[in-house]
């Protein structure tokens, strides 16, 4: 479903790398691997189409993304190192309005549901300023309860997390890929994810 | 489309209402901005009226730029502006609402204060319908020109002073409409030729001011 092919990045006028090629089908996992600084959340952002390839091309079900971004992000669900929570709104006002804006419909019940699944229920209706940021971290993760998206591109999904969480979201991943799911994760925690099939790709600094 | 157009503009006004001070401190530089020309000039109504409209829409002007740094710049660094671009609509559509949310905070009140502020000025009566018709087409168009140069200068240091710099030049043709548009009728001429033009710059800009936006996130965001 996913192809990138040749992909090349360069960061000012550092080239992080070049030549990388892989393809991730339905139920398969892709861990991305590398020392800070490698180029791993700058790969993720050009998964999404944030950051433009130097060379190569991404290929979603066969196209570019470039050229089919609306029906590409439609299937996408990106979750970087921000959280993207605003701070004068609930944890329950943020959740919902994240799905909204990407295209789901959330009722307050399903919103308050995922935020139990990962354990943040009582705080849903905190301004998200005074959460802690594992907390903060848990309300954004929340949002994979939601998600219809079969193509989940996560970047450090387990920091900041405590050791329940990391395992109820594990948990989440593995069935998301049982259902015929993708995920692309970066991670510095060794944390088993159960896959049909699982992929590494490895930078180097 | 429509409920992720709506979410957005709701997200934004709902943000705005939680912190009431940010909408008040560009009303009161407004309100104080435009009080302190009649205070340093002295109370000759004549004096008063043939300044009016220039001062009021300059004033107008500045206190919409400064509110216009932070259109982009929460949503840069808490990452929604990530999440913005990664949603599954033309983000030239997307921005629009944002646009609009910004313009009913900043314009929209400026908009309905100014004939307060025009009676210091002795402006007569129907001076202050053309100052409100003014202001009410041409605001739309700072908060529409602000965002582009909001969304060029994101993440930029120093980036409030660099948005006036870029931003003011392109404001003038608005500011000589409007301005222009009070002074005839201040004059006893019909303002609709002034009017009709603030009118197209507004138009033009609805059209433009989207997509470059859009272009300018992508790049800031890259």
């Amino acid at each position: 479903m996913l192809k990138a092919q040749g992909l090349a990045c360069v960061r000012g006028d550092r080239l992080l790398f070049k030549d990388l090629s892989f393809a991730i089908d339905a139920g398969s996992l892709l861990y991305v691997l590398g020392e800070n600084g490698s180029g791993k959340s700058s790969l993720l952002r050009m998964l999404c189409g944030l950051l433009l390839p130097e060379q190569g091309e991404v290929l979603w079900a066969d196209k570019p993304i470039k050229a089919n971004a609306e029906q590409y992000l439609a299937n996408l669900k990106y979750l970087g190192h921000l959280n993207g929570l605003k701070d004068d709104l609930s944890a329950l006002e943020n959740l919902q309005m994240g799905a909204r804006l990407s295209g789901q419909e959330v009722t307050e019940a399903s919103a308050l549901a995922a935020l139990n699944a990962i354990g943040i229920a009582r705080c849903a209706h905190l301004p998200a300023r005074v959460l802690s940021q594992g907390q903060k971290r848990r309300v954004a993760l929340a949002a994979l309860w939601l998600s219809a998206s079969p193509l989940w591109i996560l970047d450090e999904p387990f920091a900041a997390l405590d050791v329940q969480a990391t395992e109820v979201l594990a948990a989440r991943i593995g069935e998301h890929l049982a259902g015929g799911g993708m995920a692309i994760i970066t991670s510095h925690q060794d944390v088993p994810i159960k896959a049909k099939s699982t992929f590494t790709v490895s930078l180097s600094a | 489309m429509k409920q992720a157009w709506l979410t957005v503009l709701k997200r934004d006004l709902l943000q705005a209402y939680r912190r009431r001070s940010d909408i008040a401190t560009t009303l009161f530089f407004f309100v104080i901005v435009s009080s302190l020309f009649p205070l340093g000039i002295g109370p000759e109504p004549a004096v008063l009226s043939s300044i009016a409209p220039g001062v009021l829409w300059v004033a107008a002007l500045l206190a919409g730029m400064i509110s216009l740094s932070r259109m982009f710049a929460a949503d840069f660094s808490d990452g929604s502006l990530e999440q913005l671009l990664l949603a599954p609509q033309p983000l030239a559509v997307l921005v629009t609402a944002k646009i609009l949310a910004h313009w009913l905070v900043c314009g929209l009140p400026v908009v309905l204060l100014a004939p307060l502020i025009g009676l210091q000025y002795a402006l007569p009566n129907e001076a202050l319908w053309v100052l409100v018709y003014s202001l009410l087409l041409g605001t739309p168009t700072l908060s529409l020109i602000g965002a582009i140069g909001a969304a060029l200068t994101l993440g930029v240091r120093g980036s409030g002073l660099l948005v006036a710099l870029l931003v003011l030049p392109l404001y003038i043709p608005t500011l000589i409409f409007g301005a222009g548009a009070v002074a005839t009728s201040q004059h006893g001429m019909s303002a609709e030729a002034h009017l009709s033009l603030l009118a197209a710059v507004s138009l033009l800009s609805l059209v433009l001011a989207p997509v470059a936006t859009a272009a300018a996130l992508r790049i800031s965001v890259e």
